[in-house]
């Protein structure tokens, strides 16, 4: 009997055959030999940056390719598009690349789905990297990256527009209080006070000046709703109310860098990458960075800060790990401060990086009291949410703000 | 596939004389058994040669979409994280719990992905009949008969469907930019003009504003009944500024690939009909109204379901814009999807978002259908098969020998 069914039936069957064919494939078959580590011999490891510009990016191809050299293995340096997405297809593919940029605000992800080795414990000399950057990528009471260097806010001031107001240098900010005159007091038709990032990357510092953070010290309580992050925020709310502070979207301006380059505003918090940025784009602007004022808990100021992963997956650790050694060596780091405008995470590197680069004392100052981004697993969700309530600050109630990042947070680190 | 068992005549025996040859020559052999059903006989070759010339596209197909469609599937009900291969033993079944987050679990899962299927329920609600009414309103105009100059205005109206997506999202980013053209526009007649692209304000409260209801106190009975995460009032929010401008964006760069079907139905309508319209004295809203547009039906489905699933399926345009800002107002089931799997590192949630909003087209897809059927069609079908199966049922298996 020959009908469509028969041939809906070989149809069925061909393609079943053929789906199964392709899952037994070598793409995806269930590889455990990650562990066996290729044995001696010259490594060929992969590196995958996720670098800031063409000065970052060959910076760190001369650094690998000098280590190459010297330990006789080869490095491979790629450039990532998206770095996050790549690393995802990596690590889902089994085939990541070997040494790769981490940012502190996904590091717990990845290392609680255990895509990173952590080789931070062993690492020799670890105890020279700043504190605050270790406990960034400390997951489970395991340092499982070195950090690669970092960042800081501070707060940039034009001091054309400051003379013009008849300030001087007495009246640089130190308290709230003074940061909320002077930013009145700079607030013309043309220009406002203060440019401040609508994210908590930038008003955390006003929540870690206060007291307050999103989780305790070692992120395992969430403490959003706390009275010091309400008092940071209601701080806030009451520069953007008097008009003396603008997000960037309002004054045009992608970010708060390109207002304050384009004059629209007087001040603004940002971290040491605005230099790169204002000597490339708005070099006739005349500014000078001085540290965050202080809040009522004393100063405080936020880190960014990025370390050298590597993969759980890797078959070449040993290299991938000789290879870190190499890119942070005090040598090594204060390359890559001179050519990429970042700060060294070692502490024995920061008397050369201030004599070398004395303006920006102010920011290498703020890794005392600078608070890494929330170390939690998959929260980036959350705290995505809770920019989202930032951006609506000016019109919001700063309790409703806080109390939904408090309970979204907790549904997070109670998992 | 409505004639799958194509009889010899019209099947690929029939080709070029060659082959015909070969192939009678062969099959000549076994024609000494009458009245048999052929199974082992001349079509059987066939069939095999068939099945040996769809192969590649059955595994092109196979490899890049029904494969990776089963893989998302299984990714969507296993609690796979992301490390190594999805099929590995250590990744197990987990029933509906990637689902469960988004659908019923109060939470910020879900009143996210709510948020997403508003907007882009919104978005849906206002591009899909702007396009096809634009769409159609042009194909009217470049198909008019005195128009001169025609070839241009095909070309000028097609012109943005050809475009690339980014260039043109990038290019608009500048236009609705808060001292942009439109703005600068819209200041020359004294209307201060939005922040478009970050505005987050649903312009159904905005409309509702200007009529005296307060947007900060809003009334109890809305703000305090959720729906899924979301209260009534955001519900009703309406489209974001924002969003108003990607919709504006979708519509001007669509229109023109819809128009250009619409074109092709008007050319195929024929002149006759229209003439014998005229002569029975009608209008020219009543020819369009009763003997054009009827005629366009068919296109008029198609237009209505393409633009239906890509505009469920709206991404590019967010990616390139707004990545769901402001206020997560732009934010798509689509764009959910990629953010929670490739940035949450939530690789069950996003695929089952994508299941879920395949869903979601699905059904909506076959609403559209069941509203814009054919009713008479519909009853001369269901009668022809009624007939039919009265004959089946009457005389045997018969007809089974064709």
């Amino acid at each position: 009997m020959r009908n469509p069914r028969t041939r809906w039936a070989v149809g069925g069957v061909a393609l079943l055959s053929l789906s199964l064919s392709a899952c037994g494939g070598s793409g995806f078959d269930d590889t455990d030999k990650a562990d066996g580590q290729a044995s001696s011999g010259p490594a060929s490891i992969k590196v995958l940056i996720a670098a800031s510009g063409d000065a970052e990016k060959n910076a760190v191809t001369d650094a690998a390719s000098a280590w190459a050299t010297k330990s006789g293995n080869k490095a491979t340096v790629t450039q990532a598009q998206n770095i996050d997405q790549q690393l995802g297809q990596g690590f889902a593919s089994n085939n990541p690349p070997d040494v790769f940029y981490v940012d502190a605000g996904r590091f717990a992800t990845y290392a609680s789905a255990g895509s990173l080795e952590p080789y931070g414990d062993s690492f020799a000399g670890k105890d020279d990297f700043y504190p605050a950057l270790r406990q960034a990528f400390t997951y489970k009471s395991k340092l499982y990256c070195i950090p690669k260097d970092f960042s800081t806010l501070g707060l940039q001031i034009n001091t054309t527009a400051w003379a013009k107001a008849g300030l001087t240098d007495g009246d640089i900010p130190t308290t709230w209080g003074q940061l909320a005159s002077v930013a009145k007091k700079l607030t013309t038709g043309k220009q406002v006070g203060l440019a401040l990032g609508d994210t908590r990357d930038r008003i955390g510092a006003f929540m870690v000046q206060a007291g307050g953070w999103v989780t305790n010290k070692d992120a395992t309580k969430v403490t959003a709703d706390s009275p010091e992050n309400l008092k940071a925020l209601n701080f806030v709310k009451s520069l953007l109310a008097d008009g003396s502070t603008k997000y960037p979207k309002q004054l045009d301006s992608g970010w708060s860098g390109e207002a304050f380059g384009k004059q629209k505003a007087a001040m603004t918090i940002e971290g040491n990458w605005i230099a790169g940025a204002m000597k490339s784009d708005y070099p006739g602007v005349k500014y000078k960075t001085v540290p965050l004022p202080a809040g009522p808990a004393g100063k405080g100021t936020l880190a960014f800060t990025q370390c050298w992963g590597i993969a759980a997956k890797s078959k070449h650790k040993a290299a991938a790990i000789d290879f870190v050694k190499a890119m942070t060596a005090k040598e090594a780091e204060l390359t890559f401060a001179k050519a990429i405008g970042v700060m060294p995470s070692r502490q024995s590197a920061s008397a050369d990086y201030v004599a070398q680069f004395p303006q920006d004392k102010a920011f290498i100052d703020g890794a005392a009291n600078a608070q890494a981004p929330v170390n939690v697993a998959k929260i980036d969700q959350v705290l995505a949410d809770f920019d989202t309530g930032l951006q609506s600050l000016p019109d919001g109630d700063p309790k409703q703000i806080l109390a939904r990042l408090q309970k979204n947070a907790q549904a997070v680190v109670g998992q | 596939m409505s004639e799958p068992n194509p009889g010899p005549a019209q099947g690929p025996g029939s080709g070029p004389a060659p082959a015909r040859t070969v192939a009678a020559a062969k099959a000549r052999g076994r024609r000494g058994r009458p009245g048999r059903a052929p199974s082992g006989g001349i079509r059987g070759r066939e069939g095999l040669a068939g099945w040996l010339f769809v192969s590649p596209v059955l595994v092109v197909l196979g490899l890049f979409l029904v494969v990776p469609i089963l893989m998302a599937l299984w990714v969507s009900l296993s609690d796979w994280n992301g490390q190594g291969s999805p099929l590995s033993s250590g990744v197990h079944f987990v029933g509906g719990q990637n689902y469960a987050p988004l659908v019923t679990e109060p939470g910020l899962t879900q009143s996210d992905f709510m948020m997403s299927l508003r907007n882009n329920g919104y978005y849906v609600l206002f591009v899909v009949p702007l396009q096809t009414a634009l769409a159609l309103g042009l194909a009217l105009l470049v198909n008019g008969r005195r128009l001169k100059g025609k070839g241009f205005f095909r070309t000028a109206y097609y012109f943005p469907s050809v475009t690339s997506s980014v260039a043109i999202s990038v290019v608009f980013l500048f236009i609705f930019s808060s001292s942009g053209v439109v703005n600068a526009l819209l200041a020359k007649v004294g209307v201060d003009g939005p922040a478009w692209f970050a505005d987050p304000r649903g312009i159904i409260h905005l409309a509702l504003g200007a009529f005296g209801v307060n947007n900060d106190a809003p009334p109890a009975a809305l703000a305090d009944t959720t729906v899924g995460g979301l209260s009534l009032w955001d519900w009703f929010s309406g489209p974001s500024v924002a969003m108003c401008a990607i919709i504006v964006l979708v519509v001007w760069t669509t229109a023109g690939t819809f128009m250009l079907m619409f074109l092709a139905a008007l050319q195929d309508i024929p002149l006759e009909v229209e003439e014998a319209a005229e002569i029975d004295g009608t209008g020219r809203w009543q020819r369009f109204r009763h003997v054009t547009l009827p005629m366009l039906k068919p296109t008029l489905f198609l237009v209505l379901t393409l633009g239906l699933i890509g505009t469920w399926q709206v991404f590019d345009q967010i990616y390139v814009m707004t990545r769901g800002g402001p206020g997560k107002t732009t934010m798509t089931p689509a764009f959910l999807s990629y953010q929670s799997s490739f940035i949450d590192n939530e690789w069950g949630q996003g695929s089952a978002i994508a299941f879920i909003l395949f869903a979601i087209i699905v059904a909506l897809t076959l609403i559209q259908r069941f509203v814009l059927r054919d009713k008479d069609e519909a009853r001369a079908k269901a009668a022809t098969r009624r007939a039919a199966k009265a004959a089946r049922s009457g005389s045997g298996p018969t007809t089974e020998a064709i």
